[in-house]
């Protein structure tokens, strides 16, 4: 059966399989403040000693045979070989004719869940604590699908996308993950009362799901409903799993419960086994090369990659240091309210590290 | 008192000098009936009591609850409104096309009407839209008004909070055409007009205006949806450039929502497509209190639908009298200010501020435990406590 097949790659690579001793994880910097932060990572990992070797790579569009857009060869060779890659901002400029980079590596690599964890840090105070949630989100088809038309004028149609294949495989996903990292529930968000028949066939597809799954509890919720007691008391929500547009929405309100996007890890699954983690923020051109930037999205990012590849160890000790770093509030960056650099924020974070050996 | 009564009847012009009959018949026609929108022809004639009649539609979940308070404080304060109602509700099986035949003649008849959620079972059979759509489509209801203020006496979050949420209601992702091409691949169909975005940023700029707002945000995902909401953010745009007292802008939906949770204040009158509307009221109503403290209403050009903000039927409060009438009761008031009965209005809004601000009477959702009747006997209380003029 197909889904046996599935659910053991996706085991193997979510699992704790043995590891070779020192793994390669292609590193793409990105624009703007993106070399800054993936520099910070790197020096970070290195006084953690984490057996990973970085393999650089860029990826600016390149027109291939036929016309069509696609990443650079030796990026997609790079991907192929090391299943792992951790990603900076990329800059999608506007009238550049391609589209935007992050379409064409989510094609390009069928990143089909897009999974972003949202926990409180302690150090940075929002009005809401407590926060412990994950957003699944598909990210293939739904309303980004891309496919729209204007019928007459002043008339425009976008059509949202769902199967069943797309809608079943981001269920398994989302159930495995909770299975794999020890949580309790898994809530479907929707809307099949207004959209009755796309979004009852995403709903009917996690109900099956679920049957294979009776150890994780399984509910549905619709999406006003979610939004409505997300602001009240975010503290009831576990896993949440959901179409495109949906996701979108509530994983950035997710974030916004947190801290904002300065601070929100986020990851890419692939089928084929290849993830990708990225920091969501945008490029910020404005302080790119000015050492003001603030590197926690990229290190938590960097985090849920290493708990991807099963060492936990080393994620736990660089996430300590940071949110010890934060807690402590000496020496924050800008945008966390204080007036650091990065590179010192940095080196503390690095000096946290080293003194927990 | 007077000089309010006029005021009021021009602002109701205002409000809908669009519909039947030459201006001229209108303005005139104002002085004779009472009915609250456009005289036209086929109003009724004015009765010597001058009771308004009020179509009501009480729903799914605790919507008849809802409702028997609203009637509850009405009586008590001798509000001069009378109730038709209607039982329609497709999840208990009281639909049918009769009956919403029925509903929809009285609503035209009456012009005013209040409601509470009609709930929409997610099987269906044979049509896609349910009976909330066909009535919001029939009667070409196209803007939905969601009032978020914030409640003094019960601190949130965020705490003097005063948004108001415009929603276009007939079209969007919520159009009711789907299909299944293969079986495994459905589509479903966002429509984007010029005309009804026109028509939606229209009201709101005019709504803007009528109330003294600064900013009007359109919320859009134009960055994906490039043709649709593209469309949509043209049409808000150029309404925009007609008045150049209100200051204009745009954020993107997920962007929104962030700024929400961090900080709304920055945002005034919000104008947006169907689904975005869902999302941003529910999230706003959720930064004051609640689903029961924030009240809504659906505008067209010849009718007024009062309900709540957040429309949700809470089938789990049925008959456990739990519910906050809070929503319901300010929606009524302000239905009250709709058909220029001021000092009425006034009173019940009074009275159940009040309430929430002396803190002693609370029910469940605000963290109280007191029941929806002991407030309905409360805002009862400080009813007749309202001096005369």
């Amino acid at each position: 059966m197909a889904s046996n097949v599935w659910r053991s790659m996706l085991s193997h690579v979510v699992g704790a399989a043995k590891r070779p001793t020192l793994q390669t994880v292609t590193l793409i910097p990105g624009d703007g403040i993106g070399p800054e932060i993936s520099v910070a990572v790197m020096k970070i990992f290195e006084s953690a000693k984490v057996p990973i070797q970085w393999e650089e790579r860029n990826v600016t569009a390149i027109q291939g045979p036929g016309g069509r857009w696609m990443i650079p060869p030796d990026c997609k060779e790079s991907m192929d070989r090391t299943l792992i890659g951790l990603k900076g901002p990329l800059k999608t400029p506007i009238a550049a004719g391609h589209p935007s980079m992050n379409l064409l590596l989510r094609k390009t690599f069928d990143l089909y869940a897009n999974v972003r964890p949202c926990v409180s840090i302690e150090g940075y105070k929002t009005p809401y604590t407590d926060v412990d949630l994950v957003t699944i989100r598909e990210n293939t088809e739904g309303e980004y699908s891309g496919i729209e038309h204007i019928i007459v004028d002043g008339v425009v149609q976008s059509i949202k996308l769902i199967t069943e294949d797309a809608s079943r495989r981001i269920a398994e996903y989302a159930f495995e993950y909770a299975r794999n990292n020890q949580r309790s529930s898994v809530t479907a968000v929707h809307k099949a009362n207004i959209m009755r028949m796309s979004d009852g066939l995403f709903l009917r597809k996690c109900r099956e799901v679920a049957e294979n799954f009776k150890d994780i509890k399984f509910t549905e919720m619709y999406l006003d409903t979610v939004c409505l007691n997300m602001v009240q008391d975010p503290t009831q929500f576990d896993v949440l799993v959901m179409p495109n547009l949906y996701g979108d929405i509530l994983s950035d309100l997710c974030a916004g419960l947190i801290g904002g996007l300065g601070v929100t890890p986020s990851g890419n699954i692939g089928a084929n086994g290849v993830a990708i983690f990225e920091s969501v923020h945008g490029t910020a051109p404005d302080i790119a090369g000015l050492d003001m930037a603030n590197p926690t999205a990229l290190l938590l990012s960097a985090v849920m990659m290493l708990r991807h590849m099963g060492m936990h160890d080393y994620g736990k000790k660089i996430e300590t240091a940071c949110f010890d770093t934060i807690r402590d509030k000496k020496v924050l960056t800008g945008d966390l309210g204080g007036k650091s650099k990065c590179s010192e924020f940095t080196e503390e974070i690095c000096r946290r590290v080293r003194d927990m050996d | 008192m007077m000089a309010a009564a006029l005021r009021g009847s021009v602002v109701t012009l205002a409000k809908g000098l669009t519909g039947t009959g030459p201006w001229w018949q209108q303005l005139a026609a104002r002085s004779l009936n009472m009915t609250a929108s456009l005289g036209g022809p086929e109003a009724p004639p004015a009765r010597a009591d001058a009771t308004f009649k009020v179509t009501m539609v009480p729903g799914d979940g605790v919507g008849p609850e809802l409702m028997t308070a609203v009637k509850e404080v009405f009586k008590a304060g001798d509000v001069p409104v009378e109730f038709e109602e209607f039982h329609l509700s497709e999840v208990q099986h009281m639909d049918s096309d009769e009956k919403l035949e029925q509903v929809l003649a009285s609503m035209k008849t009456n012009r005013v009407a209040m409601k509470g959620k009609i709930n929409t079972p997610m099987e269906f059979k044979g049509e896609l839209a349910g009976f909330e759509m066909k009535i919001r489509r029939r009667l070409d209801l196209f803007a939905n008004v969601v009032h978020v203020n914030s409640l003094p006496g019960y601190s949130t979050r965020h705490n003097n909070l005063d948004l108001v949420i415009i929603r276009e209601q007939t079209e969007g992702e919520y159009s009711s055409l789907e299909h299944e091409s293969v079986p495994g691949v459905i589509e479903c169909l966002k429509i984007i007009t010029r005309e009804k975005s026109r028509r939606i940023a229209k009201f709101a700029f005019d709504y803007a205006t009528k109330k003294g707002r600064s900013k009007v945000t359109a919320v859009h995902k134009a960055n994906i949806m490039k043709l649709a909401d593209g469309l949509f953010l043209q049409c808000c745009a150029e309404v925009a450039e007609l008045y150049p007292k209100i200051k204009y802008e745009n954020i993107i939906i997920d962007n929104c929502c962030m700024q929400l949770v961090q900080n709304p204040y920055q945002f005034d009158v919000l104008v947006m497509p169907n689904l975005y509307g869902n999302i941003i009221d529910n999230l706003a109503a959720g930064l004051v209190g609640g689903a029961g403290v924030v009240p809504g209403e659906s505008y067209s050009a010849e009718y007024a639908v009062f309900e709540t903000g957040a429309r949700h039927p809470f089938a789990q409060a049925v008959g456990r009298n739990i519910a906050n009438p809070t929503a319901m009761l300010l929606s009524a008031a302000n239905m009250l200010h709709h058909l220029n009965l001021e000092y009425h209005s006034n009173m019940v809004s009074d009275a159940v501020r009040k309430v929430i601000k002396q803190g002693k009477v609370r029910t469940r959702d605000l963290g109280g435990y007191s029941t929806t009747g002991d407030f309905v006997q409360a805002v009862v209380g400080n009813l007749r406590h309202r001096p005369m003029y």
